[in-house]
């Protein structure tokens, strides 16, 4: 099942930031979301994700099938390693921890408390709760943030893996990872400033 | 949805995590109570069922702003709420580990400080069944209080202000039942309205809780 995206307009603090966005993700593929800062790119990340709602247009074969990492990793500092995808993997109804682990190489950290670790730590942490939520599209904010460069062939190694095993993976990233991905370059959806287009939700605010 | 409460609840037993916070101020309001009444025995027996529930009620609102705003600054409300579970079971389950970590302790301590105030014998019993009912509804209500400010920066004053007058209905019927117990009247009208508000808030509140908190985080 793919995910297609028609027409969306989506706000960010009440105006819109993109409109008339469409593309479609199959199954196996990853898309690779470029545009300059301010261009929405997290926004339509979340948007995705459902955590707000487009204020136009229509997204098919979303609704519980994407996993989304922003820029927070969503980690307790006072669980360990174990715990913190643990958690998640029975939050998502899933058991087994131990792939995830071993694919970003944090076993020798499994014990440590997530609070002590180091920033690239966390993230391939964060990263690694990608896989025992067992979605098949990966949503994906500057996943390679403060990653080193073997970390970042091991983040590449799980997308590619995830992608032949039939998931698709949608990034907002600037880094070249090797991946044969699309590129989608959102700066000509840009909303014109003065296009309120209904966005009026601030008003309540 | 398990997992959460016990991800919940053992967060609050780690360091930092809070537990033993609300159990120590009770414990500090009311025994700062007779150095300000005065040591007049017969005087703090007639206060003591209000000046227990009184310091039940700000204990337990002093846990409440990090209920959920440490969850959303580590992001970890965001994925909560891309996970496969509803927003209403999550803010349910958080209110219970609130009340587990927070009300209970203070349901069990109770009677301890009730003999610092002099609360007249029959008055225990009465005292613990009020605050078993009625500390539930307090931690629901706070909860909703909690996800009405979880984008605002330092919103505990903020979430004190709205959730105080929340508390009213609670405070009077559950006092009323604990002085009516302790000075041998009959009780059972502001038992049962006290129970009523508790299975009421219990009820409805989790939806209003989501609800803002979907709005909130948009």
């Amino acid at each position: 099942m793919s995910l297609i995206a028609t027409d969306l307009t989506l706000t960010r603090g009440g105006l819109p930031v993109l409109t008339g966005l469409s593309f479609r993700l199959d199954p196996g593929e990853a898309l690779i979301l470029r545009g300059p800062n301010g261009a929405g790119k997290t926004t339509l990340l979340r948007t995705l994700a459902g955590l707000q709602p487009p204020l136009s247009g229509e997204i098919e074969g979303a609704e519980d099938r994407i996993a989304y990492a922003g820029h927070a990793d969503g980690l307790k500092s006072m669980l360990t390693v174990t715990e913190n995808l643990a958690f998640w993997a029975s939050v998502f109804g899933t058991r087994d921890i131990a792939p995830a682990l071993e694919a970003f190489r944090l076993g020798p950290l499994a014990q440590r408390l997530a609070g002590t670790l180091s920033a690239g730590q966390k993230r391939r942490l964060g990263l690694a709760r990608l896989l025992v939520t067992g979605r098949p599209i990966w949503a994906l904010d500057e996943p390679t943030v403060s990653l080193d460069r073997d970390a970042v062939a091991l983040f590449a190694a799980a997308v590619r893996q995830h992608l032949s095993q039939g998931g698709s993976a949608l990034m907002a990233t600037h880094i070249d990872l090797g991946l044969e991905a699309r590129l989608l370059d959102i700066s000509p959806y840009r909303a014109r400033p003065g296009t309120r287009a209904g966005a009026s939700d601030e008003a309540f605010l | 949805m398990i997992a959460l409460l016990l991800r919940d609840l053992r967060l609050a037993f780690r360091a930092g995590g809070g537990f033993g916070l609300g159990l120590a101020f009770f414990l500090i309001v009311v025994t700062l109570v007779p150095f300000a009444v005065g040591p007049q025995s017969s005087l703090l027996g007639t206060i003591a069922p209000g000046i227990l529930w009184l310091g039940a009620l700000l204990a337990c609102l002093l846990s409440l702003d990090r209920l959920l705003a440490l969850d959303q600054e580590d992001g970890s409300l965001d994925l909560l709420l891309t996970a496969p579970l509803p927003l209403e079971a999550v803010v349910s389950l958080k209110a219970l580990a609130h009340w587990l970590t927070t009300g209970l302790p203070l349901v069990l301590a109770a009677p301890f400080l009730g003999v610092l105030l002099n609360l007249p014998g029959p008055g225990y019993l009465w005292l613990c069944l009020s605050l078993a009912l009625g500390t539930p509804a307090l931690s629901v209500i706070g909860t909703f209080g909690a996800a009405l400010t979880v984008g605002v920066k330092r919103g505990g004053l903020l979430l004190s202000l709205l959730v105080l007058p929340l508390y009213v209905p609670s405070l009077i019927f559950g006092a009323e039942v604990a002085r009516r117990g302790a000075a041998g009247q009959p009780l059972e009208t502001p038992l049962l309205m006290l129970a009523g508000i508790t299975c009421g808030t219990i009820a409805l509140m989790p939806f209003a809780s989501a609800a803002v908190l979907r709005l909130g985080l948009r």
